[in-house]
């Protein structure tokens, strides 16, 4: 396997593992606890690294898991004593622990290859030179190999807890109820959420990893209702920024993490305008859609009101408080709905027109 | 002690770390209050990651590394993040922890790309842009100092003419909107003069911590208090300290990035305040709780 295909697979699981449990985190509104956990896993591996003298794979990884567990125990704890709400307590608890990691990396590990800009940024283009070597038998880039791994965990997870984890995201009340613990579950997420981190940001740094997180599966939220097929989608999209990103980076020569970012966030702009559902031009077109349909339904409760007088343009205008182009708008509406008609500037309703005034009246009346 | 005391006020350096950190520590409190108040404490981090895409635009469109233009170029980058932050929560099924984070990591990500087509073009003048990261207040000079005293007195100045409004924006909106204020005009207001203090901050504490020099003295402020104005004022005093030891520790003992000490001092406030402030204390919840459970095991006068 060449440097370029181990960087795109190793950005390919990185997406995956990420994608799998971001959608969970953005159904259950705590994107900003992954972002939490991303930074205050520092102290575990500055802590993993002093204990194993030296960076140490597994050491690592129970480290940060600890220090991301620590985390959402203290973001909690700290809610619970109801001194501080939620936002401030992760605002105070993970600006903490990344000092005090940054702390102990400056104070005793100044001069080894630790370095906080490191956990920030990451660096997948390191991923092929990072090897696995077991017993003196090299396996492969370490990081692609660890991914892949959380990658198969993470949708075993999914796989196997699917039902509980689908109804503690959307019912916790009802997962309670009947027999779920959803504490047990959202301590479970969040251990998948550390190990994923700890996995993730060697390759893409700290905060890139909240992107790969919450990005992706943000865009699938925009593209369907279906949970399963939000899953799908998140991983998709995470999978295709993560490999145009690659490509992009290669080409003007910047950080590859950094362009899978922004090639997630363009596919999150994309979802956000045109998704056929939930997307801001769908949501207008509807808007402006349904401002018609009121307007015309409006004109025709109007004319029958005042059934004795004929309206024209001018005192329509001015009854209903429209402006003349838009005025034109309804009427054209209406005139090719058969419910009003002009005969030299007046405007009456039409026989099909008087049904339908009946018709909005009586929808309009209350239920008895 | 003495000496240090004596650098500060005759050591050009020092004194300027000290006025920067200051500055930074008692506008970052009092903004962070309304921030807090308003359930908004993570906007700060949000704005701060998104600062740094303004910082790399600024320097490569002007070349220039003068603190001022920097931190225009960050605040009008913050602005943008702010206003797709509310257009995405307002508009779209997307919720507000997700939109921040969305904007966070992906403004940051930009950051990065530019950081690094920086860094590769090769421009001598680069160095020193990814001190915005961490924060290096050794580097603080003079007309650094003016610049964010001019900017920070501004933004105190307009907290102290519109006191009444904000106070009422932050506790209850509705109100405020029924009396007829500009409610949504007063909500961008606010918002900018957090992206201010923000971008003081940068220098100072960097990108990656400046949340909690937002949250952390208004959430240890709110302890000692239910009165806003104390709050702020005390918000503005821990700030203060906080920003002036840290910054402190850093610049005398070598290598310690400013952002991490002065966040380490600031949690020691936040901590000392939850559990011995008076009245809200964790510690005298725990002493009335023993007595009062003491005193219905005894069956003693109630």
């Amino acid at each position: 396997m060449n440097a370029e295909q181990t960087i795109l697979l190793t950005g390919v699981f990185a997406a995956s593992s990420c994608a799998l449990v971001g959608s969970f985190l953005v159904l259950r509104k705590m994107a900003m606890m992954a972002d939490a956990i991303s930074h205050a896993i520092l102290p575990g591996l500055v802590l993993a690294y002093f204990l194993a003298n030296g960076p140490n794979l597994v050491f690592g990884v129970l480290g940060a898991s600890l220090a991301g567990l620590t985390t959402v125990f203290l973001v909690e704890g700290l809610q619970r004593t109801g001194r501080v709400k939620s936002d401030a307590a992760i605002g105070i608890v993970f600006p903490a622990l990344f000092a005090l990691g940054t702390f102990m990396i400056s104070r005793y590990f100044a001069n080894v290859h630790l370095d906080a800009d490191a956990v920030l940024f990451g660096e997948i283009a390191f991923a092929p030179f990072d090897r696995l070597i077991v017993a003196g038998v090299d396996y492969g880039s370490q990081p692609m190999i660890v991914l892949g791994a959380i990658t198969v965990l993470n949708l075993a997870l999914i796989l196997f807890f699917y039902k509980e984890l689908k109804v503690a995201t959307f019912d916790p009340g009802l997962a309670a109820a009947i027999g779920f613990s959803p504490v047990m579950l959202h301590y479970g997420l969040m251990t998948a959420v550390s190990m994923t981190t700890v996995g993730a940001f060697s390759a893409v740094g700290a905060i890139l990893v909240v992107a790969l997180m919450i990005v992706p599966a943000a865009t699938a939220y925009l593209l369907t209702d279906r949970l399963a097929l939000m899953i799908g989608l998140s991983v998709g999209s995470g999978v295709v920024s993560a490999v145009s990103g690659y490509y992009l980076a290669v080409l003007i020569d910047v950080s590859i993490s950094g362009m899978m970012t922004v090639t997630a966030g363009a596919l999150f702009g994309l979802a956000a305008l045109f998704s056929p559902s939930h997307g801001l031009v769908a949501r207008a077109i509807r808007r402006s859609k349904l401002r018609e349909r009121f307007a015309a339904d409006l004109l025709v409760m109007h004319l029958s009101h005042h059934r004795t007088a004929a309206e024209t343009f001018d005192s329509l205008a001015a009854e209903l408080n429209w402006s003349p182009s838009w005025l034109e708008r309804v009427v054209n509406r209406s005139t090719q709905e058969d419910t009003i008609q002009v005969e030299s500037e007046a405007v009456r309703l039409t026989d099909n027109g008087r049904l339908a005034a009946d018709r909005i009246a009586a929808s309009l009346e209350p239920a008895r | 002690m003495l000496d240090l005391l004596h650098d500060v006020i005759f050591d050009y350096t020092l004194r300027n770390v000290a006025l920067g950190s200051a500055l930074l520590g008692i506008v970052g409190g009092v903004l962070g209050s309304f921030a807090v108040l308003r359930r908004q404490g993570l906007l700060g981090d949000a704005l701060a990651h998104t600062a740094l895409p303004g910082i790399c635009l600024a320097f490569m469109l002007t070349g220039l590394r003068t603190p001022l233009v920097l931190m225009a170029g960050a605040a009008i980058t913050g602005w943008i993040g702010t206003l797709i932050i509310i257009k995405v929560v307002q508009d779209t099924r997307i919720s507000e922890d997700s939109a921040l984070g969305i904007v966070l990591s992906v403004f940051f990500g930009i950051g990065i790309v530019l950081l690094t087509y920086i860094q590769q073009s090769n421009n001598a003048n680069q160095a020193g842009l990814d001190r915005y990261l961490f924060g290096q207040a050794a580097t603080l000079v003079q007309s650094h100092v003016i610049t964010m005293a001019v900017l920070g007195g501004a933004a105190l100045l307009c907290v102290a003419l519109l006191f009444k409004e904000f106070k009422l924006l932050s506790f209850d909106p509705e109100f405020a909107a029924s009396i007829g204020f500009p409610v949504g005009k007063l909500n961008v207001l606010l918002t900018s003069l957090i992206v201010i203090a923000v971008v003081i901050g940068l220098q100072t504490v960097g990108v990656v911590l400046m949340a909690a020099m937002l949250v952390g003295p208004a959430a240890a402020a709110r302890q000692w208090t239910n009165r806003l104005s104390v709050m702020l004022g005390l918000a503005a005093l821990f700030g203060a300290a906080a920003g002036v030891s840290g910054a402190m520790i850093s610049v005398t003992a070598s290598r310690l990035p400013t952002g991490p000490m002065v966040i380490l001092c600031m949690t020691a406030i936040v901590i000392v305040s939850l559990l011995f402030a008076p009245e809200r204390g964790l510690v005298w919840d725990a002493v009335r709780q023993r007595s009062s459970r003491r005193r219905i095991l005894q069956g003693g006068p109630g």
